[in-house]
């Protein structure tokens, strides 16, 4: 593909609009005659834009095996987001990608117990992979799913996961929000500190998206758990420009986030300068 | 090879603007620049143009896509790609080179077309440097700036200019002016080369010890103790960015023409405190994280992925545009021993 093809959008239409929290929604993306605009792998990215608004990377949530549209979970945060958030059915977007390397979905993770760990709207590149996993589920072992927020109403996709994954054998859920609230009845506390409290086998291959802060509490923790860095893996989130490697804006050192991540694992974090 | 005495250097300027656009460095009140060639315009003597060759492939602001927004519906127009034939003539060996390594990021998978489409219409005619400046470092990159590379290379005596084809490119260009054009030898040049050479050997900045700048030594560096010195007077004006030939940094923004919107890029620097700054915030927050940014990339991130070049061309021109005199140089000093 050439970056004409690449740094040139291509016209999406929003064909679903649905909210999840008072600041995250659920955006539908199809291409305007139908089916999707391209295909990805978990884990991958694309460029949103609304013209004359500006243009934002967003992981790609909806998982490669939906063969009919696409989805974009977005938070409101600033200006571009603010406007994504007034769309309603029938508006047009300007869509490139996919870009990222993704999630070794058919490599280092075939075969493993699965352990998926998200804090708030980074459930957005899980949510990808999870269902990846769960519609290719003769490739992957055991699914565990620890997702927390800051409340009850902050948790993205809640629907889904009380619905579809909840109920689906072999996966077990753990949800958590930050403090006690009426009319939940479920864990309460920070993520990093449940998943050390559920104590998982240290065989599970984890996958960690949320806040830095998050990860890297996450991430002590499960070293003191026996886990060793080549297996937990994590996706990273600077400003972008391009996509591709070339406007220079998103690098840890050496690595493009765009082009080399933004999937990393975490044992190539250490060799990279703590600068994210 | 081919001369043309200096005193008819404008006959050749004719010939090579009789087919396409020639642009070359002018005098202008704040210093030579790189203009279009009409009847008459004389070719400066300066050194090296203020700013340097970059803007011919990759512009400071490049028009990349159209919009047309209606209600709910928008239209993306594909913009023309300028399709004008091209010579640059009297491109230096530095930023000759700096075409080589901006190839490197423009020109791999998934390729630019923008600087591509603009590659393929230009012909390089460089100058050999009559009297390299003191600022002058590009032999610590591997560049000869006797043999100053192009399509087209030149040298100068002080009454004739040789020229050597180097490209096919060059071959094509140098035989659609062969009128203005006599033979020389090949060895004509030869004299200019050592009396060249010889300048080079005295300038000041001549044996800078690199070999600290290495992949396996990226942590080190950056965690040195140094760049809090370095940067401590850095306005973050972002002048070195600007006029270097190999910065690439690029923003895309939106403009609403009134009829429609234009999406371009232009520019950017990583000396800007913008730059890097996101919805969960900015992982370069002062100017020291900024300024090593810029430093680390040219000296150990750029050759770590390119094979160990350089993304510097000793050009000097952040050595002589600084308002505050800090440089590569400095940088390469302070940092060059100290870690190994
Ligand atoms: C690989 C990747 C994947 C991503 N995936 C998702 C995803 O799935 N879902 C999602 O919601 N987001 C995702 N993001 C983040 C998303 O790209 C950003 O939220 C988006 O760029 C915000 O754009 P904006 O125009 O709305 O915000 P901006 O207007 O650019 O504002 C961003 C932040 O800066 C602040 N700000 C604005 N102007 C100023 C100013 N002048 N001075 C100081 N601060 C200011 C705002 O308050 C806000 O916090 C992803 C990012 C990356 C890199
Ligand atoms: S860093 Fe300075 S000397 Fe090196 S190429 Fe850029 S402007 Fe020239
Ligand atoms: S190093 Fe000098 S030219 Fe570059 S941003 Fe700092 S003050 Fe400006
Ligand atoms: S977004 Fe341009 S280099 Fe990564």
């Amino acid at each position: 593909m050439s970056v004409q093809e690449t740094l040139i959008p291509k016209l999406g239409v929003v064909t679903d609009v649905r909210i999840d929290t008072p600041d995250v929604k659920t955006f539908r993306v199809n291409a305007l005659d139908g089916g999707k605009v391209f295909d990805h792998m978990p884990g991958q990215c694309a460029m949103l834009s609304i013209p004359g608004v500006g243009e934002a990377m967003f992981s790609i949530t909806s998982s490669p095996t939906n063969t009919e549209f696409m989805e974009f979970s977005i938070k409101k945060c600033g200006c571009l987001t603010n406007w994504l958030h007034q769309m309603e059915e029938g508006q047009q977007i300007t869509i490139r990608g996919p870009y990222g390397n993704g999630f070794p979905v058919e490599t280092e993770f075939k075969g493993k117990d699965m352990v998926f760990v998200a804090g708030g709207i980074g459930l957005a590149p899980l949510r990808s992979v999870i269902n990846y996993v769960r519609d290719n589920r003769q490739n992957y072992g055991t699914v565990d799913i620890v997702y927390g927020s800051r409340s009850m109403e902050d948790l993205v996709d809640y629907k889904e996961i009380i619905d579809v994954w909840c109920k689906e054998e072999g996966i077990n859920v753990y949800l958590t929000i930050d403090r006690e609230q009426e009319g939940w009845d479920g864990h309460v506390g920070f993520v990093p500190n449940y998943v050390k409290e559920l104590g998982f086998d240290t065989n599970k291959t984890v996958i960690i998206c949320g806040p830095p802060i998050m990860i890297k509490f996450t991430l002590a923790g499960l070293i003191e758990l026996g886990f060793d860095k080549t297996q937990v893996y994590t996706t990273m989130e600077l400003k972008m420009k391009c996509g591709v490697g070339k406007c220079g804006r998103c690098n840890i050192g050496a690595k493009y986030v765009c082009k080399d991540g933004p999937v990393f694992r975490c044992d190539q974090l250490d060799e990279m300068p703590n600068e994210y | 090879m081919k001369q043309i005495k200096l005193d008819s250097i404008q006959s050749l300027f004719k010939a090579l603007s009789a087919t396409r656009t020639l642009y070359l460095p002018v005098d202008t009140p704040a210093g030579a620049d790189f203009k279009k060639y009409e009847d008459g315009v004389l070719w400066s003597g300066a050194l090296n143009p203020n700013r340097s060759a970059k803007d011919f492939f990759f512009p400071q602001t490049e028009n990349m896509v159209d919009f047309k927004v209606e209600g709910k519906t928008i239209e993306i127009i594909e913009p023309t790609r300028p399709d004008e034939d091209f010579v640059v003539f009297g491109v230096r060996a530095c930023d000759a080179r700096s075409f080589e390594l901006l190839d490197k990021v423009f020109l791999c998978d998934p390729v630019d077309t923008y600087y591509q489409n603009r590659r393929e219409h230009g012909v390089i005619v460089t100058v050999c440097c009559n009297k390299p400046a003191e600022t002058c470092f590009c032999t610590n990159f591997g560049i000869d700036p006797t043999a100053p590379g192009g399509d087209v290379a030149c040298w100068q005596d002080d009454d004739t200019l040789y020229l050597q084809a180097n490209t096919k490119a060059g071959e094509a260009l140098l035989n659609s002016v062969a009128d203005v054009l006599a033979e020389a030898d090949d060895s004509a040049a030869d004299s200019v080369k050592e009396t060249v050479k010889a300048i080079m050997a005295k300038l000041p900045i001549q044996n800078l010890d690199l070999s600290a700048f290495t992949e396996d030594n990226l942590l080190n560096l950056f965690g040195s103790e140094q760049w809090k010195k370095l940067s401590e007077a850095c306005l973050g004006c972002g002048t070195c960015t600007f006029v270097c030939p190999t910065c690439q940094c690029y923003d895309i923004k939106d403009f609403d023409t009134g009829h429609g919107i234009k999406r371009f890029r232009c520019w950017d620097s990583c000396m800007y405190s913008e730059f890097t700054r996101c919805a969960h915030g900015n992982p370069r927050l002062s100017q020291v994280e900024r300024f090593r940014q810029r430093f680390m990339h040219k000296l150990v991130y750029f050759p770590a992925n390119n094979n160990g070049d350089f993304s510097c061309v000793g050009c000097g021109r952040c050595l002589a545009k600084c308002p505050i005199s800090m440089n590569i140089v400095k940088v390469i000093k302070a940092l060059g021993g100290a870690n190994k």
